[in-house]
């Protein structure tokens, strides 16, 4: 399998902090890779980083084998790469439909004067863009929703959006940050399935930020624990929930050194 | 000479500019709300002055209807605020703009049916006196403008950010909901705020009719005050301040040094220059917050 | 109550949603198209008045309720289109079929260029950008003397078309027709912008310039573009402006009209194209309405007719003063609440169109 996504020696910092200290890691093509750890570790960091977002201080970022720095952020979904926002970043003033349809930006093809003018083509185009959509929604159950507009939406519904928003790009790679924080158990456990279909039957690489260690567990191939900007450890899983080093930084010390009374 | 007296009296329209985008900064910065109508406060508070210290009104003392002026341009700020903008509670930042240029409309209609349209003057004892030394003669109204202002903008910049009641309103306007949870009277504190900054109106309105006549449409004059609040930095006291006292040197001297069609629009450039290069203004508040 | 069964998905993507709904409007077409055989020639020449000011007004809509910009500055557009227009006529001796459309490529054009670097501007400092813009508009004018005239200002001519040739006061029927044309030709232009990817970029752009660039829309670029677009049909409406008022300077485009322009749309209903008529109307419609009832006044307690300066826009003020604190949707929010009303008749909810309350986060450190 070859590396999709490489993260080499990036750095960032914000002032006086170090947010992001040397990180190095490959995603692999078709694999689901989480970032664990406490928060301020850098996690969504790391997503802005890789979004153009922001500028690494020192590193470079490679996706599919070609550094993406030179990059502004708004050429990033057209390389194929999408992300969710952790605290929704939906267009509020519109119906799920339409949020769903700006996904499909990334594949214009019509112009300024076309469009103005709507001629047959860029009906043609509405017809595809819109066929496209509709299996994002036929894949998220959302065809209830799809009039509504999001401000009277309910937050788990939103959160589901929001991924449909990014699998409307149809991208090689998605980035998705908390996809279950705020969702009841039934809500992860659909996000959990969502996630293995995307892997299995879209052929989708998944980098998810995610604090629910029983999501991560299950869904997850490697995970990568961060704290304070550095890296922590890297593995399976399980590896990576027994290593020392990831105990001490979520519970301290003291635990690992405890004496049976 | 010459110069000296141009840059006095600069400074001195500076310091009235100054005081109106003090009105604009203590309002956003305890609400973020943007008082379109700051300029037109300014016009009220010199015409209620007027009519309380002019012989054809109510002939009063001036130095009773200053402080009689003043209260009631801040029950007047605590009013509106009171009955107008409490309901734009949630609304976006554009709404209460619009607000407040409609109700910059009605207030110049008021205060022409009122007082009338034609220019007038204020019976001040500033008007027209002269301060003397060393050859140079400066207008005492002038000194007294830059005097007040400084002493002003140092009071309300040690209130903002020393008083509980200071600190309590910065609060408020950096998370409304978070200040509710910590107690504070986010309502009533607004309140107090415009009741504020319809004082610092009125003083600016008096020392500007202490300099020269007024009518109603002078509160236009708060769209430069606007400009030089952004042009010194909108979330910063004594950026208001220096914005304003740049804005009133730019003008004498741009009008002396350069063709007459092309000083007036002196100040406007300046602010299209600073809104395309440092758009936060010269002492700019804006910190970068985590995405 | 109606409801739609759609069949296909070109159901969504046409203009009408439903036969019913088109029929209204060509109705409406209709009726207007006969006007100027049912009015006097006075009231042809409000309503041609009024539709100008729907164009502009549909200009500055886009750019607000489309793409969450804010413009007080508006006029300057205004000016830009009928100075070129008219220029073109008078010292190019161009024929009005090219100057018009002409106009509003050069109000587009200044409009893209002025908005590149004002991109990065937001809410406020980017109102007080158009504001200073306008204020520079009005002073250039003057200052380039030489072409425009300067205070003098410049006098529309009569329009040739297809060899027609048309006065706004010889042939008011005619002119309007004209003004009627281009507003149908700005309207179906709005009205496509809405339901191509185009306009979803500039709603993208207002609602979430973070996930809009996310999705790969070139935020820096739309925003400009849609401030070229605007600006466009704005500068076809000053053109229009410019034959209607038969004379203008500097001064016809000055910082009120930019700010009445704003507070008309608002008055009207954000974010509508009827929000732009509605608006239109009243400020159109406004004078003659406060004329009439100020002369029944007078003539009821007995006195002259006494002019009250300021009143107008007086009135003007406390109307969107009332609209923004009890009916933030406009005119055309209240008309869809009622027609909501009638049509879920007898279940509508009060509460329906309540909006969101939104605490104040700071906007000082994004």
């Amino acid at each position: 399998m070859t590396a999709l996504l490489e993260i080499d020696d990036v750095t960032l910092r914000f002032g006086g902090v170090t947010a992001v200290d040397k990180i190095s890691f490959d995603v692999r093509e078709g694999e689901v890779f989480a970032l664990v750890g406490p928060n301020g570790a850098g996690k969504s960091t790391l997503f802005n980083l890789i979004s153009r977002f922001y500028d690494p201080a020192e590193g470079d970022i490679r996706f599919a084998g070609r550094s993406i720095l030179d990059r502004p952020a708004h050429a990033i979904a057209r390389l194929g790469i999408a992300r969710t926002f952790q605290n929704i970043e939906l267009f509020d003033q519109a119906t799920v439909l339409q949020n769903l349809l700006v996904g499909r930006h990334r594949h214009r093809k019509g112009n300024l004067v076309s469009e103005l003018l709507f001629t047959p083509f860029v009906r043609r185009e509405e017809r595809r863009h819109r066929a496209a959509v509709e299996k994002v929604i036929d894949f998220l159950d959302l065809q209830l929703y799809r009039e509504k507009y999001i401000a009277g939406l309910p937050y788990g519904v939103r959160k589901v959006v929001e991924m449909g928003r990014a699998l409307a790009i149809e991208p090689k790679l998605l980035l998705l940050d908390e996809p279950a924080s705020g969702l009841s158990v039934e809500e992860t456990q659909d996000v959990a399935f969502w996630i293995e279909d995307i892997k299995t039957q879209m052929g989708i690489t998944v980098v998810m930020v995610e604090h629910d260690m029983h999501l991560v567990s299950s869904v997850s191939d490697r995970v990568l624990a961060l704290a304070d900007g550095k890296m922590l450890a890297m593995g399976t899983p399980q590896e990576v929930q027994n290593h020392p080093k990831v105990i001490e930084a979520y519970i301290g010390t003291a635990a690992a050194q405890e004496v049976p009374a | 000479m010459d110069v000296l007296q141009l840059v006095v009296s600069g400074l001195a329209n500076g310091c009235i500019y100054g005081l109106i985008a003090l009105g604009f900064v203590l309002i956003y910065k305890a609400t973020e709300q943007v008082n379109f109508a700051q300029g037109d406060f300014m016009m009220l508070g010199a015409f209620v002055c007027l009519g309380l210290t002019n012989a054809e009104y109510m002939g009063l003392p001036f130095w009773l209807s200053v402080p009689i002026a003043i209260g009631i341009m801040g029950v007047f700020g605590y009013a509106l605020e009171v009955a107008v903008l409490r309901r734009m509670f949630g609304q976006s930042q554009i709404a209460v703009v619009i607000l407040t240029i409609s109700l910059g409309f009605v207030l110049r209609f008021v205060a022409g049916f009122i007082w009338g349209h034609q220019p007038v003057s204020l019976d001040s004892p500033l008007a027209g006196r002269d301060v003397r030394f060393d050859g140079v003669v400066l207008g005492l109204d002038e000194i007294f403008v830059i005097l007040t202002t400084v002493v002003l903008t140092g009071g309300l910049y040690l209130y903002f950010n020393r008083t509980r009641l200071g600190l309590a309103m910065q609060a408020a306007s950096q998370n409304q909901l978070a200040a509710y949870y910590m107690g504070i009277p986010v309502k009533r504190l607004n309140s107090l705020v415009w009741a504020l900054a319809g004082m610092v109106a009125a003083v600016a309105g008096i020392l500007f009719a202490s300099k020269g006549s007024i009518e109603p449409s002078v509160g236009l004059l708060g769209i430069k005050a606007f400009a030089a609040a952004v042009i010194g930095g909108f979330g910063s006291l004594p950026g208001a301040l220096l914005g304003g006292i740049i804005v009133g040197l730019i003008e004498p001297f741009a009008a002396r040094y350069i063709a007459s069609g092309y000083s007036q629009i002196m100040p406007y450039l300046l602010l299209f220059l600073i809104l395309i290069f440092r758009p936060h203004g010269i002492l700019a508040q804006i910190h970068a917050k985590k995405v | 109550m109606r409801t739609v069964f759609k069949t296909s998905y070109d159901a969504d993507i046409d203009m009408f949603r439903h036969r019913a709904q088109a029929g209204w409007y060509i109705a409406l077409l209709v009726i207007a198209l006969v006007l100027p055989l049912l009015l006097d020639m006075f009231w042809i020449g409000e309503f041609t008045n009024m539709l100008i000011w729907a164009i502009a007004g549909m200009g500055l809509m886009i750019l607000v309720g489309q793409s969450g910009q804010a413009s007080l500055g508006h006029a300057a557009f205004l000016a830009v289109g009928c100075y070129a227009n008219v220029l073109m006529q008078v010292d190019l001796g161009l024929p009005f079929i090219v100057t018009f459309p002409l106009a509003g490529l050069v109000a587009a054009l200044a409009g893209f260029l002025i908005a590149l670097p004002m991109t990065r501007l937001h809410g406020i400092y980017l109102a007080i950008g158009t504001l200073a813009l306008a204020i520079l508009t009005d002073d250039l004018i003057v200052i380039a003397e030489p072409l425009t005239r300067g205070v003098v200002g410049l006098f529309a001519p009569d329009i040739s078309l297809f060899g027609v040739t048309i006065n706004r006061y010889g042939d008011p029927a005619l002119f309007y027709w004209l003004v009627l044309a281009v507003t149908l030709f700005v309207l179906v232009l709005y009205r496509n912008l809405l339901r191509a990817p185009l306009g979803r970029s500039f709603a993208a752009v207002r609602d979430s310039e973070v996930s809009a660039r996310a999705m790969g829309v070139n935020v820096a670029r739309a925003k400009a573009i849609a401030f070229g677009i605007s600006a466009g049909i704005t500068g076809l409406a000053g053109a229009l402006m410019g034959h209607f008022a038969g004379i203008f300077n500097n001064e016809t485009f000055n910082i009120i009209i930019s700010i009445q322009l704003l507070l008309m749309i608002v008055i009207g209903g954000l974010g509508s194209i009827h929000g732009a008529f509605f608006g239109a109307a009243i400020v159109a419609l406004l004078p003659q309405a406060i004329a009439i009832s100020r002369d029944m006044v007078a003539g009821a307690l007995g006195m002259g007719s006494v002019a009250i300066p300021g009143l107008e826009t007086a009135i003007f003020g406390l109307i969107l003063i009332g609209f923004i604190l009890f009916e933030p949707m406009g005119i055309y929010g209240r008309w869809v609440k009622i027609r909501t009303y009638f049509e879920l008749f007898p279940f509508y909810r009060k509460d329906m169109f309540r909006r969101q309350r939104s605490y104040l986060k700071t906007e000082r450190m994004r």
